[in-house]
Formats: structure tokens, sequence, C-alpha cells
């Protein structure tokens, strides 16, 4: 038993250094000071003054995090939606198709659907003239429609595990339907809300593949930047930007386990 | 209460069986030893120096609540856990250092632990195909084993097709198939609901007599306990506060913990005014009496002691009964109903409550006692007994 | 979802007891004609059903349509099918097979799909391997422990995926991490090429995707009750005898979603062969891309996408349909 165990451990930990040693040596290498990414010529935030200078960077942070905001939030409206749809709406014609078409876009290639909207927007440009030209709105709607399905399997998840007897007792104590969903179901399913607007946030922030499909010229998100940068070869620059969005994410994380300890603390209290 | 008087009580009402049980013989080799066992969990001790001896085809219930070390005790014999200290001797062999898949014991489980992806017959296999018996055999001995729990039809099903006392049927099956020495039961019927709880009780004895296979059962229900078991040994805080035959458990509890544990039981505190060799007289401000016992007791003077009398051997009634001694009187307070029977919580002048069941004899409501009526209480000098701890 | 469906939205139309008192013969039918349409009810299929139609179904056909027509030199750089002769009142309607017979007649085409298939699965079985042990081990650990280790595999999710691929690059390069690591430990004296390999392109999809592959199976190692463990040891059977016998076979339905989960984005990949893999390594994603930026050819883009929708996304998406409904069975 405790030779298996050991074994476990050891092999769980390599487990660990893979998924955190090429992490830890990209936030190393972003203060080094030399030029050449391997040698290390000392300490130096060089290449973090030099990132701020960049406005090629900043433009395409700004114009990612736009992005992200936006379609983040409307896939949550519409994911939840989608969610009950999945979960709470009894059958009706088509579900079986609608319910293939929400949960689809996750098991999607990324190059598929970025294609294919592509030359949706095209065709659709021809035929009614919009949307005239892609840039942020086209690749605002490519981001929602792959985001939400990520939204309504997490709300699905949520409303199925909640218990529907708490719904009834509402409506029993006469919660009208508008009433019942703003007072009971949406508190309940709020941290469902949460992770999906957080997690779309984040892959749309995250997305290259299909942004580069669906965007128009002046519209580079903060992914196609670093791709362009980056298929050129490792550059520091990089390096101190990557180390600024993991010590934002880091951050978000703790503060996140933080407020989940003291609220079950709380609640155990 | 000498041990000779204990002795001739249990062999009468065993007569019908035609020898002696072992653990009356003197001499006799028990199957299972338990020695001076002991386990902590930390601070905790779960288990404190428990020394049991348990005889070939007994079937013996480990009875308490939750907390008092039964499962623990259970969990030591089948090898999942090792005891602090202590030895254990199943059949002449030291268990020690002995892992639980090499014991010549089986283990039915409270959750039945039933292997969920494999069908009822692949579930009763699992234990002989591991010991390397031929196909043939695992075969013809599954299918026996299935036939003897009445479920042969079901061999090709999955755990969750079957119902409860189906599921119940199959751990049976599985933990028998390997012809245990010893068969561990943990809370055997404790899933079931009350009406195949009482079927099950009896088939599972049946089974154990065919078979000879000597079982420990655990259980908190004292019912299950006083049905199954040829003895019982009822636990608390780690420890085994009496050990005997049912009836003797119920009729003569050794302690105020066993009176109240196993079955309802009326208890008044006083003291020993009179301690005669065949009988003692209380002084008891709690009864409003004096009680008198016709069984001799060993203990000081002045000691607080209690007099124990289980419900059902008190009688009630409107008139003042002819005899003297331990009759008390009191108000009906409360009256429940039960069917075949009627508890009456009666209070004394001194506010005391006194429960009392009486057998519904009669149909007829009105003849019946009723709310705020003024009875008489008495009962035998040998229906109750004196509790000195 | 078998029972309680009516909840919600369907609720608007069950009408007050005094409502059918007091209202008029005319009041009910009003009503009864609203019950008959509900109007929450419909709207909450149907925005998130229109929105799917628009920009997710409607997308495919014109994807297939488009991979039915010629490449031209033209905006946009394809030629029209369907083509009006106003004069002569003629209408051409003109179908290009062409670009699914170069599909089949161009070896390198399949080829492609042969190798991402192949990368691919080599890749999820290493995932599989590599994260049995972690999520085990999870699964095992104090509830405590469990949310920091859980924690910690799925941090590096939340960080740019991009990034996280391109910290191995410095890491695989020629002058990179590992083989400073090696030659000044002396285990090598040539600096191994790795980036660049097919090599590199497994590390990264084993990298990448390895929560997913966790997350799963610790689920399904996690709700696994461990009496069961106790009852096969108790019928004769040792501890790795247990794990073959008992634990792996109730780990199946987590093994199967971490693999599909694993599979289905490494398929496709785009990113990890075009950072970290060669110019030899085949994968279909990156075909479909060159085709599209580089050869600026959509017809043939298009022609690719859906077979490969028809190869290696509809088997994937009948598989788990199929595991679905087994689960609702059982």
């Amino acid at each position: 038993m405790k030779r298996r165990s050991l074994f476990l451990t050891i092999t769980a930990s390599m487990g660990f250094i893979f998924l955190y040693a090429p992490i830890i040596a990209l936030i190393v290498y972003s203060f080094n000071k030399s030029k050449l990414v391997t040698v290390w010529g000392g300490w130096s935030l060089k290449w973090y003054s030099e990132l701020f200078k960049n406005q090629q960077i900043i433009d395409a942070a700004l114009v990612s995090l736009k992005i992200a905001l936006v379609s983040a939030s409307l896939a949550v409206v519409l994911g939840t939606m989608a969610g009950f749809v999945l979960s709470r709406m009894g059958r009706f014609r088509g579900k079986m198709i609608l319910s293939g078409w929400i949960t689809a876009p996750l098991i999607m290639p990324e190059v598929i659907t970025g294609l294919s909207l592509l030359l949706l927007f095209v065709a659709m440009e021809g035929m009614f003239g919009w949307p005239a030209g892609r840039g942020t709105g086209t690749i605002i709607i490519a981001h929602t429609t792959f985001c939400m399905a990520y939204v309504a399997v997490i709300v699905q998840s949520r409303l199925a595990s909640m218990d529907e007897t708490l719904e009834e007792a509402a409506m029993d104590l006469g919660a009208k339907p508008s009433t019942l969903f703003f007072l009971v179901t949406l508190p309940l399913i709020a941290p469902a809300l949460i992770s999906g607007w957080l997690l779309s946030f984040t892959l749309s922030l995250d997305d290259l593949v299909i942004a580069s499909f669906v965007s128009g010229p002046g519209n580079s998100t903060l992914p196609m930047v670093i791709f362009s940068k980056v298929r050129l070869g490792v550059t520091p620059e990089v390096n101190a930007l990557a180390t600024i969005m993991i010590a934002i994410v880091a951050i978000g994380v703790l503060v996140a386990m933080y407020q989940m300890r003291r609220q079950t603390k709380l609640t155990s209290e | 209460m000498t041990s000779s008087q204990l002795n001739e009580l249990s062999t009468s009402t065993v007569a019908n069986v035609a020898e002696v049980p072992l653990w009356k013989q003197d001499g006799a080799e028990p199957f299972l030893k338990i020695e001076n066992v002991t386990k902590m969990f930390g601070e905790f001790t779960a288990v404190d120096n428990i020394s049991l001896d348990i005889y070939k085809n007994e079937l013996f219930c480990l009875l308490g609540g939750s907390g008092s070390g039964k499962s623990t005790l259970l969990r030591i014999l089948a090898g999942f856990e090792s005891a602090s200290s202590g030895r254990i001797i199943i059949d002449g062999v030291d268990m020690a250092g002995i892992q639980p898949w090499k014991r010549p014991v089986n283990m039915m489980f409270q959750s039945y632990a039933l292997f969920p992806h494999l069908s009822v017959a692949d579930n009763v296999a699992f234990g002989l195909r591991r010991e390397g018996v031929a196909r043939g055999e695992v075969k013809q001995r599954v299918a026996q084993m299935l036939d003897m729990v009445q479920l042969g039809a079901l061999g090709k099903r999955k755990p969750n097709q079957l119902s409860g006392g189906q599921r119940q049927r199959v751990a049976l099956a599985r933990s028998l198939i390997k012809r245990p020495k010893l068969l561990l039961l943990d809370e055997p019927l404790g899933a079931l609901d009350k009406k195949l709880r009482e079927e099950t009780q009896f088939e599972l004895i049946n089974i154990q007599e065919e078979l000879g296979v000597t079982f420990v059962v655990v259980t908190h229900d004292q019912e299950e306990a006083m049905t199954l078991a040829t003895r019982i040994g009822v636990m608390n805080n780690g420890v085994i506060v009496q050990t005997a035959e049912p009836h003797v458990v119920y009729e003569y509890p050794n302690s105020r913990f066993v009176a109240e544990f196993v079955g309802s039981v009326n208890l008044f505190e006083g003291k020993v005014v009179e301690d005669l060799p065949d009988s003692v007289r209380i002084r008891s401000k709690e009864a409003g009496v004096e009680l008198f016992v016709n069984h001799g007791i060993s203990c000081a003077p002045n000691q607080t002691v209690h007099m124990a009398i289980r419900p059902e051997k008190i009688k009630i009634s409107r008139n003042k009964p002819e005899q003297t001694e331990n009759c008390i009187q009191g108000i009906i307070e409360d009256i429940a109903y039960m069917g075949s029977l009627s508890v009456f919580k009666v209070r004394l002048a001194n506010g005391k409550d006194v429960r009392v069941t009486q057998p519904n004899f009669v149909r007829d409501m009105g003849a019946r006692f009723t709310w705020h009526e003024q009875v008489y209480l008495s009962w035998d000098m040998d229906s109750s007994v004196v509790l000195t701890s | 979802m078998g029972h309680g469906q009516q909840c919600g939205f369907d609720l608007m139309s069950i009408p007050s007891g005094s409502a059918w008192i007091d209202k008029s013969a005319s009041g009910m039918a009003r009503y009864n004609l609203f019950r008959g349409v509900n109007w929450g009810r419909l709207g909450v299929i149907a925005v998130p059903g229109l929105w799917l139609g628009i920009f997710f179904f409607i997308p495919f056909l014109v994807v297939f349509k488009i991979s039915l027509s010629e490449s031209a030199i033209a905006v946009p750089p394809y030629s029209a099918m369907l083509e009006w002769d106003l004069e002569e009142a003629y209408a051409t309607f003109k179908l290009n097979f062409g670009n699914y017979i170069y599909l089949f007649e161009d070896t390198f085409y399949l080829d492609a799909y042969i190798s991402s298939v192949k990368i691919a699965s080599v890749s999820t079985l290493i995932t599989l391997i590599v994260g049995f042990p972690i999520a085990y081990l999870i699964a095992r650990s104090k509830p405590s422990m469990r949310v920091v280790l859980l924690s910690l595999v799925i941090l590096p999710f939340w960080t740019s995926f991009l990034l996280r691929v391109y910290a191995w690059m410095g890491f695989l390069k020629k002058n990179g991490i590992v083989n400073e690591f090696l030659l000044s430990t002396g285990i090598i004296d040539q600096p191994l090429i790795m980036l660049q390999t097919d090599f590199a392109v497994y590390i990264g999809i084993v990298y990448t995707y390895l929560p997913f592959m966790i997350l799963p199976l610790y689920t399904a190692l996690e709700k696994m009750d461990l009496t069961l463990l106790e009852a096969a040891e108790d019928l004769g059977s040792r501890p790795y005898q247990s794990f073959f016998l008992v634990t792996l076979p109730l780990a199946v339905p987590g093994i199967i979603a971490g693999c599909l989960l694993v599979f289905i984005p490494a398929v496709g990949e785009f990113v990890i062969p075009s950072l970290l893999g060669g110019s030899d390594t085949l994968m279909i994603g990156r075909v479909l891309w060159d085709e599209f930026f580089l050869n600026r050819d959509w017809p043939m883009a298009s022609a690719v996408a859906i077979v490969m929708l028809v190869v290696l996304v509809l088997p994937v998406m009948l598989i788990r349909n199929a595991q679905g409904k087994e689960e609702v069975h059982s």
C-alpha cells in the first residue's frame, strides 16, 4: 500500500512539474536582461518597458478586451436561455435538433467554425450589404456563438443539479414566472453564470483561429499579434506580456479561492 | 442473580435444542477468539480492550448505537483495520498480519457494495474466480448459490436493475460462495423496509443453519438482534457491556444502559433498606412506596440502585388489586393506540411518569381505560430487576 | 429531465381561481388565445435557436455551396453557382465537384487526414497515461487537499493557450532550456532537435489538453464507492487486481469522456502544429488554414472542411450521442 502511494505521488508530482515548468521558465526569462532568450544576463525590467512602448501590442490588447467583454456578456444571456431550453422546457418540436446545435460548437474544430462564419459574413454582405466589411463586430458575433455553448452546458448542469422543489415552493407561495426567475432561479444559478462569463471571457481573449478568419484589416486581436511575433521565434517582450497575463489570472484565482474559503467557513459556522 | 440460576434459566428455554450450546460447555474450544483487542484512531478509542469468544455455528449479534465501536470491531475481524493491540484468532489461527484477501472470512457490506459494472452472476462468481476455481465449477456453484437465494432467473441482470431485497440477496450469495468459515454481516437488513426485513430475518437464519457457517452480525436494531441471534453482545463506547442470549439480555439486563437500550423500561431510583439472600427491599422516593424484588443482589448497604420494570410486566386496573407490595397509584396522562396493544403514560402523585403497555384484549373502545382515569399499577416481585450500575 | 418540466415559463398560462369566475366569456376566450401561444416560453426557445440557426447552421450550408464552386480571381474569390444571362433568358447552374475529386486524387490531403487522426490518437493515449495517476491521486486525497490540487490542474487552463504553447518553444529549441540542462549535466553532447518535430507536437497537445483529461477522470474516480475495493479484497483480490477488476472498469465513462475531450480539439488543431511542428508535420487544420490564407483557394478550403466534418466530426458526435443515451438508460 505504502509503495503504491509513493509511486503515485512521484508520477503525479512529475505531472505537476510538467504542467508548471514551462510557465515558470517563461516568467523567469521575462526578467532576463539579455536579448538571447536562454542566456542569463541578470535581472532586468527592460522587456516590460519595451512592451509598454509597443503601440501595436497595446492597441491589440484593447481590441481584445473590448471583444471579450461584449461577447462574454452576450454569450451569458444567450447561453442561459439555451441552458433553460435544454433542462427546463420539457419537450417541443425540434428540441433534439436545437440541443444538437447548442452543444455542437463545443466539438467543432476551430478552423471549420472560423471558415464557415467568414463565408457566411461574405455571403450576407453580398446579399444584404450587412455586415459591411469585417472587424470587431464580426469577431464578437463569432465569439458569442461558440462561447454560448459553454455557458449553456454550465447553466444546464447547474439547473439539473438544482432542487426543483425550490422553484415549486416559490410558485406555491405565489411567485409569478418573472418573479420566480429573478428572485429564486437567478440567484441560485448565479455561480454558474459567473463561471460561464469568466470562461467565455477567457476563451474570447485567447482565441486566435476564429478571430483570424473573421477579422478585417486593422482589427488585429492580441492573440493575432502574438502569433505573428512568435512565429518568427521567441521574443522577450512576449515573455513579459505572458508574465503579466499569468499574474492577473493567478491573482484572480487566488481571490476567488479566498472568497470561496470564506464562504464555506461562514456556512460551516 | 447467581450464574447457576442464569444457566438454569437459559437451558430451560432452549430445551428443544437437543444438546447444550457450546458456550455453556466447559472447555469447549471457541471458533473465534477476540483477545484484549483495542483500536485507537488518534486519541479516540473506538474499541476498548474487548475480549470475546464466539463458537462454531453461532449467530452472534453485536448490538449498539452509532459510534459504539461495533462496526470497527467487524472491520478488524475482516482485516480492513488492524487492531492497535490484542489478538484475533479464527479457528486456531492468529490473524495478525494476514491481509483481507487471505482471510477465511467474508463480509456482507451494509451498502452491499455490489460491483455496478458486473452482472449478478459475475458479482457472485468474483470470489471464486480470484481463487482460480475451474470455469465449469464456478458456473455450477454460482447457479447453485443463486438458486438458494431464489435469484436463479436474474443472473444476467446488473445490480441497478434489482430491487433492494434482491440486492441484499445477491450480496449474501456473493459473501457465502467462498464457503467462508466466518461470515461478517454489517447491518444486513438495515436498507430493507419493515415487512421485507421480517421475512428476510427468517431466511437468513435458515441459510445459516443449512450451511453451518458462523455469523457475526452488526446491528443497531434490537428487534433484529433479538430474532436473529443465538447470543447478543451489547456494545457501548467501545466496550461490550453484556454478552448473553437474547431473552437474558431483555429480562435480566446487567446495567441501566442495557435495560434502556434493549426495549423500553421504567426505572425507579432508590436505596436498599433490606438486603436478604433471596430478596431486597428498596425505598424509592420516585415510586413513592417501598419496592420488593425477589432476588438477592450484592451491594454496599445504603447504595443507590435502580429497579427496572418492563412496561408489559405492569398490570393496570381500576380497582385496587389484592397484592399490597409493588402497587402504586396514578392518573392516565396519555394513551397511544398501536393496534395490537396500547401504551399508557401514567403519572404518579409525585410527578413521575410510568410507561405501561397492555394488549388490546377487547374490541370495544368504551370498555378501555381513558384519559385522566385514576388507575392502580402493580407487578409481581419476580418481574423486576435491580441494577447497581 | 423526467418530471417537473412544466416549470417556469409554462406557469404563465395557469389562471388564478378568481379569474375564472370573474371574467366574462370573451375574457376567457382571450385568455385561452393567450394560452395557445406562450410568448415567454417561445421567446426563450426562439432567441438562442435563431442565433444558432443563423450563425452556426446556415454557415455550413454556405460552406457546402462554396465547396462546389470554382476558385476565381474575384472578390470574393470564387465563381457564382447560378449565372443569369438576361438577354438570352438563360440560366446556368454550375456544380463543381472538382475540389472533392482533387481531394481524393491528391494523396497529400488523405495523408493529412490520416496523420491528424494518428497524432491526435497517440497524444490522447499519452494524455490518458499521464493524467490517470494525477486524477487518481487527487480523488484519493483528503477533501481539503483535493481543492488545492484541482485548482493547480485548472489554473494553467485560465492562462492563454497561445502563450503556453509559446512557452514550450523556449523550452524545446536547439539552445533552449531542456537542451542546456541536458548538455550541462553531460547526458548528451549534441543538442537534441526537438522543436519543429512531431515529438514537440505531441508534447504540446498533451500539455494543453491534460486538464481536459484529468477532470472527467477525477469525477469518475471520486464518485466511486470505496467499499467496493474492500469488497473486492474481502473476496480475495489483491490491490493491483482490484485496480484492474474494479477501479478501471468503473472509470471507463471518465476515460471515454476525457479521451473525447482531448481527441476532438486535437484532431483539428492548428496552433500547436504550426508553432511546434515542422514543415512536414501534416495536420488537416493546418492544411485548411494554408489553403485559405496562403493559396486563397476558398472553394478548396471549404471542401477540406466538409470532408473533415463528415469524416472526423460526425463520427465523434455519434459516439457522444450513443454515450449520452447509455447514461440515460443506466
